[in-house]
């Protein structure tokens, strides 16, 4: 065992150890400052055409709407879609509000009793311009939603070129959404 | 003692229990055992979204109901299993797969067992390759010593 030698295997681990502790603590770091989200689902619906989908309306709230009426639309669209028994949703309302002064939002409720639906709507004043209800959750899948609430911003022609899954708010909506439009010049 | 005893037997059958499937309902089950099979073992690959450590069909989140539906729909439909995992990527992208496919980003991941078998394989081997340390010539003290010992005059 030369001199070298010795030093090279005993520096080896402590060098295993740096490297390791560096990592974990950019990890960490990256996790406080919400630039890394570990449970973070990659959304492979960004950049693509709406998936094609029909949906009855919400009793009282008027009729649904489908993927021709998003596609047919001359000005960009939020599809949100929320529940009656989700507590963010409940949470997320206030700031939809405000926004849909902005941009008009189209709600989807998602796995919802009409009647709860409608009830929910009604509580606190509606930010939504349409409504639809997914019964049963299939075009929510077909969207790649994995809970709610989850929003989408549409341009015309009826591509998806944002897809927030959380709650959105205004601070949000200013910071990721907003420069996305700009982005392609609406 | 007694309690222990209980909460062993519990907690052996809870071990004994090999994976929990969440099937709410026996409806939910296709009538076809085969094809039944095979929408379980479709579901064990795919990852429920919402608890994310668990497939489909461990899950009991509304999320993974929904996927259970839609695999046994298309399995009674006669979709190959290519066609369903490639629905579900379509819709979810590559993190709904439980075990990550073959690319460049995961090389690494599926050759790491076979690079370190090699590399400590290719360690050991050096390791007794190696010379073997040459003794020390015995002292004379020690020369009188081994003669005493091994009875030789």
């Amino acid at each position: 065992m030369t001199p070298t030698r010795r030093k090279f295997l005993t520096a080896l681990p402590i060098a295993g150890a740096g490297v390791l502790g560096v990592s974990f603590w950019r990890i960490l770091h990256n996790m406080n400052d919400g630039s890394f989200d570990p449970r973070a689902v990659n959304n492979p619906h960004v950049g693509r055409p709406i998936p094609t989908f029909s949906l009855p309306g919400i009793i009282g709230q008027g009729d649904g709407f489908s993927d021709h009426d998003l596609r047919a639309q001359t000005r960009p669209v939020l599809i949100n879609f929320f529940a009656s028994w989700c507590i963010p949703c409940v949470q997320e309302m206030p700031g939809l509000r405000a926004i849909s002064r902005k941009i008009p939002i189209w709600g989807i409720a998602y796995e919802d009793k009409p009647e709860n639906a409608d009830a929910f709507i009604k509580r606190d004043g509606s930010p939504y311009e349409r409504l639809a209800a997914d019964r049963h959750g299939k075009t929510a899948i077909d969207w790649g939603v994995t809970g709610v609430p989850e929003s989408f911003l549409i341009i015309p022609g009826g591509r998806i070129i944002w897809h927030g899954s959380a709650a959105l708010d205004p601070q949000t909506f200013e910071n990721e959404v907003l420069p996305r439009l700009a982005k392609v010049g609406l | 003692m007694k309690q222990f005893t209980t909460l062993l037997l519990l907690f052996s059958l809870f071990i004994g229990g090999g994976i929990a499937l969440a099937i709410d309902t026996p409806e939910e089950m296709l009538p076809n055992p085969v094809q039944e099979k095979r929408a379980e073992h479709l579901g064990a690959q795919l990852r429920c979204l919402v608890c994310q450590n668990e497939s489909i069909e461990e899950s009991s989140a509304p999320l993974a109901r929904d996927l259970r539906k839609a695999v046994r729909e298309q399995v009674a439909a006669g979709k190959t299993d290519q066609q369903i995992m490639d629905w579900m990527t379509e819709r979810y992208g590559e993190f709904i797969r439980l075990a990550p496919t073959f690319s460049f980003a995961t090389a690494l991941l599926w050759l790491m067992p076979a690079i370190a078998i090699i590399s400590g394989g290719l360690l050991a081997w050096f390791a007794m390759r190696r010379r073997p340390i040459a003794h020390a010539p015995l002292t004379e003290e020690e020369r009188i010593r081994l003669k005493e010992l091994s009875g030789q005059e």
